[in-house]
């Protein structure tokens, strides 16, 4: 045998119900904290679902952000919010910031008088050549609606993986890989929660990216468990989805790893813009990799599965399976 | 021996080929833009310059020449959202309709007594009589002028809802009117900011509609949002209106149907002018930029037939009454009716500059917005910003590809190489789809992209990992194991993949902007990552195995 770099030992036959009460009991525990930091702390939601503008500023300066705040002070915009930005990507006299501004009122955004005036006080202040590589406003009714479609863009999603998991399963299999689902989801809210990271639509769209990863992770496992269900008739429910585990162990890593490398070498080498969001599929892949082995197969196993013959001649779920399977 | 179809081996090649045919002339960005440009232009013009044919020739006529379309937050440019406020037109037209109420209901006088204009909310015309035991009479005859609307939807249904309130009579428009009334508004709002935004000369603008009454205008090499408002924001809506009176101040209380404009260039002079025009913006065929007898700047304008003959008939009756020129709101002159215009044309004079004069010219001749629009979203990102991003996602992009790809060489021997060797005909492949269907790459794509590569060795790893489990089982031989991973493999690999692609749907779906980008990349890329991990993969590695024959595999 060649050599070969190995994530997982060959034939391992790891009981992943031991410690049960303590994964499982730690992923509500952390699922329960995360909804608590959501709950206490609040997200720091971007324009995008707050409304308001924001600016990007780069100036060959060194930035002091009181200086910035000096600035802009006696122009009368109400709540300023101002961030040096830092990318390993940045050359030695390249300096960026954030610049947040919060929206006016209920219908208007920052007034185009307003940014020019921030603009004018910035370069006569800090920086005469200080650049501003992008502005952007959200209004505030437009950001009302993003927030409504982010939440129904997370529900429907579910609900169709749900559904699909349904059809090609049982329906056990779709109510847990769905609670697996949202226990990483919850878990990455919490993470940004937790360190205040700006909450905007990438992130959404990294939360939906990781409903597909985690989901993807899970019914691996379940296909074989499918699979070995049909083989092990005999065997009791607990043994069979270990040996799943076990054998579909080393793929999961291995998965798992190249696609924490990838989204890895985008949190590095991405640029700032990109940040959250590679920040959040890397919390989820890593989460959604854990819940895959230790939540939603245990989920299945309190539901129990039916696997009597009746059940499996009037059963009709399982004929969808039969297909290609 | 393992054994593919030979139609179905050409199949695959021809796909992976076209793939890579396709993806290459991303590989000359700038070369292939330029060579797009210069016939595009040389289409629109009827001719080819010489520059025009230089930039061609950089370029193979026959090769293709669709490129990944860069979204603005790569390439920069202006982003804006506007919501069309729709109802300024139900105003509009039922302060059109009120001279013909008022006449209507002045033949009915015996039946209605005297009339008289109430103010009411925009978008409806409240009409008081003094009779209102003649309500009946009056709502017929205001019924009268109502007219079938003629969309599919509001097919039978009439474009006037007339109700009576005691002595008022309310009119507004029908629900079924107002629904195609929003949908030409909107209509000609696109038209006249792609009007607008094409004189401008940028390349492939996104001008769309969005929703109910919104319009979305992307435009990308524009330095920034505010200038393309500005291009796209002029209202430039031209009426003509009788005058009622002159005044030094804003009179607050010009009366019903009245209003009180300032002038645009005398200070402190204020005209109280009829709100229904006599003729508008909307009735003008042309405009041009000219000069009056004295050589001062000036806009020629000539009208349509029916513009031309309400224009001559109210000049025939008002001769030695005043008339305003009334642009956005402000009075631009008021000569008097000297004569009584025919023919339609004339020429409208102010303090314009040559450069005012033209800009004016082209304004009215585009034709004014329908209704005024609010921004709700603004957005502008600088070019810089946008080549940043580019580079540091190629960066990410090979680091994560190289890292990826000796992970799977060290785990999987050969076979990783053979992953790898698939991995770069998805990638071509993707962005061979992407620049056939014209696909837009943004920042989140780039970050799809990526994803994609951590992802799309991962139908390898099942097969592989499969292949693993057969040979442990004992199978018969090396080729049936491998049959049997790659066959075995495949409901995960499906299963996994359609749920991933769901989401994508619901992304693309209900995602704003860059957000469905992402989508598109990641939908692509699991579809291309499907086919070549399960074909162009087996392909190779049915190759590899007929060719070296070993006895036994090591995976």
């Amino acid at each position: 045998m060649a050599w070969r770099f190995k994530l997982a030992p060959d034939n391992t036959n790891w009981d992943f119900f031991r410690w049960q009460w303590i994964t499982f009991g730690g992923s509500l525990f952390l699922s329960a904290m995360a909804v608590v930091l959501w709950a206490v702390m609040g997200l720091n939601f971007g324009i995008d679902f707050k409304g308001g503008t924001t600016l990007r500023t780069e100036s060959t300066v060194a930035v002091d952000v009181g200086e910035y705040r000096v600035a802009l002070e006696g122009l009368a915009l109400g709540d300023v919010s101002i961030t040096e930005v830092f990318d390993p990507n940045f050359t030695d006299d390249q300096h960026v910031t954030m610049i947040r501004l919060a929206a006016e009122d209920a219908t208007q955004a920052i007034t185009p008088e307003q940014l020019a005036q921030v603009e004018d006080v910035l370069r006569a202040k800090i920086d005469p050549d200080m650049k501003f590589p992008s502005v952007e406003t959200v209004g505030p009714k437009v950001s009302g609606e993003l927030v409504y479609t982010s939440v129904l863009s997370l529900v429907v999603t579910s609900l169709f993986i749900m559904g699909y998991m349904w059809l090609r399963f049982e329906w056990q299999f779709g109510v847990g890989a769905v609670l697996a689902l949202l226990h990483d989801v919850l878990i990455t809210i919490g993470i940004f929660a937790l360190f205040q990271i700006k909450f905007d639509l990438t992130i959404v769209a990294a939360l939906l990216t990781i409903l597909g990863y985690s989901i993807n992770d899970t019914v691996v496992v379940f296909d074989r468990l499918r699979e070995n269900l049909q083989k092990y008739k005999q065997m009791p429910l607990r043994d069979v989805m270990n040996l799943s585990v076990n054998e579909t162990l080393a793929r999961t890593l291995m998965t798992s790893v190249t696609t924490l490398i990838a989204v890895g070498a985008m949190l590095v080498f991405g640029g700032d813009v990109l940040r959250g969001f590679s920040l959040a599929i890397f919390i989820g892949v890593l989460f959604g990799t854990y819940s895959s082995v230790y939540v939603a197969k245990n989920i299945v196993l309190m539901i129990g599965l039916d696997r009597s013959e009746k059940a499996k001649k009037t059963g009709t779920p399982d004929e969808f399976a039969n297909v290609d399977a | 021996m393992l054994y593919t179809p030979l139609w179905k081996k050409i199949l695959i090649w021809a796909v992976v080929a076209l793939g890579i045919l396709f993806a290459i002339p991303n590989l000359f960005y700038g070369r292939v833009e330029a060579r797009n440009d210069a016939a595009d232009a040389a289409e629109k013009a009827g001719f080819v310059t010489t520059e025009q044919q230089a930039a061609m020739d950089e370029w193979p006529s026959w090769m293709p020449s669709g490129l990944v379309n860069l979204g603005l937050d790569l390439r920069g440019g202006a982003h804006l959202l506007a919501e069309v406020q729709v109802a300024d037109v139900y105003k509009t037209r039922l302060d059109g309709l009120w001279p013909e109420v008022r006449d209507a209901l002045r033949d009915q006088r015996d039946a209605v007594g005297s009339i008289r204009r109430q103010p009411s909310e925009p978008g409806t015309l409240r009409v008081e009589i003094s009779k209102p035991e003649g309500m009946a009479a009056a709502v017929d005859a205001v019924k009268a002028l109502a007219s079938p609307v003629t969309t599919l939807t509001g097919a039978g249904s009439s474009d006037l809802d007339v109700t009576a309130e005691g002595a008022t009579l309310i009119v507004t428009l029908s629900e079924a009117e107002r629904a195609a009334t929003d949908q030409r508004t909107l209509q000609q709002s696109l038209e006249i900011i792609r009007t607008r935004v094409d004189q401008a000369g940028t390349r492939e603008p996104t001008i769309q509609r969005q929703g109910a009454d919104r319009i979305l205008i992307q435009v990308p090499g524009i330095g920034s949002a505010t200038e393309l408002k500005q291009l796209i924001g002029t209202t430039a809506k031209l009426t003509f209106n009788p005058v009622v009176r002159r005044g030094t101040s804003e009179d607050k209380n010009p009366g019903a149907g009245n209003l009180s404009l300032p002038s645009l260039d005398e200070k402190d002079v204020w005209y109280v002018v009829e709100e229904a025009p006599v003729v508008s913006g909307e009735d003008l065929t042309n405009a041009k930029g000219d000069f009056d007898q004295n050589g001062r700047p000036a806009v020629a304008f000539k009208f349509d037939v029916s513009g031309a003959r309400r224009f001559g008939d109210y000049t025939a009756e008002n001769i030695g009454s005043p008339f305003a020129i009334v642009l956005d709101g402000k009075v631009i002159s008021a000569p008097v009716i000297q004569s009584h215009i025919a023919g339609g044309s004339g020429i409208i004079t102010g303090n314009f500059t040559v450069e005012e004069a033209n800009r004016l010219a082209v304004l009215l001749s585009a034709g004014a917005l329908p209704a005024t629009m609010t921004f709700l979203e603004e957005r502008t990102i600088g070019p810089e910003l946008g080549q940043d991003s580019i580079d540091a996602g190629r960066v990410a992009t090979l680091v994560a590809a190289g890292a990826v790809s000796l992970l799977m060489i060290a785990a999987y021997g050969l076979f990783g190489v053979i992953a790898v060797v698939a991995l770069a005909f998805n990638m071509a492949l993707i962005f061979g789809v992407m620049s056939i269907i014209g696909a837009t790459l943004t920042l989140p794509g780039i970050a799809g992209l990526v994803l994609t590569i951590g992802m799309a060795v991962d139908a390898n790893v099942l097969i592989y990992e499969r292949i693993r489990d057969e040979l442990r089982a004992g199978a018969k031989s090396a080729a049936r194991a491998i049959e049997l991973g790659f066959e075995r493999a495949l409901s995960a690999i499906i299963d996994a993949n359609v749920t991933t692609l769901i989401t994508a749907g619901v992304l693309f779906f209900l995602g704003a902007g860059p957000v469905r980008g992402f989508a598109v990349t990641l939908a692509i890329g699991i579809v291309t990552s499907v086919f070549t991990a399960t074909n162009v993969t087996k392909l190779i590695v049915t190759w590899w195995y007929n060719w070296r024959k070993p006895k036994t595999l090591v995976v």
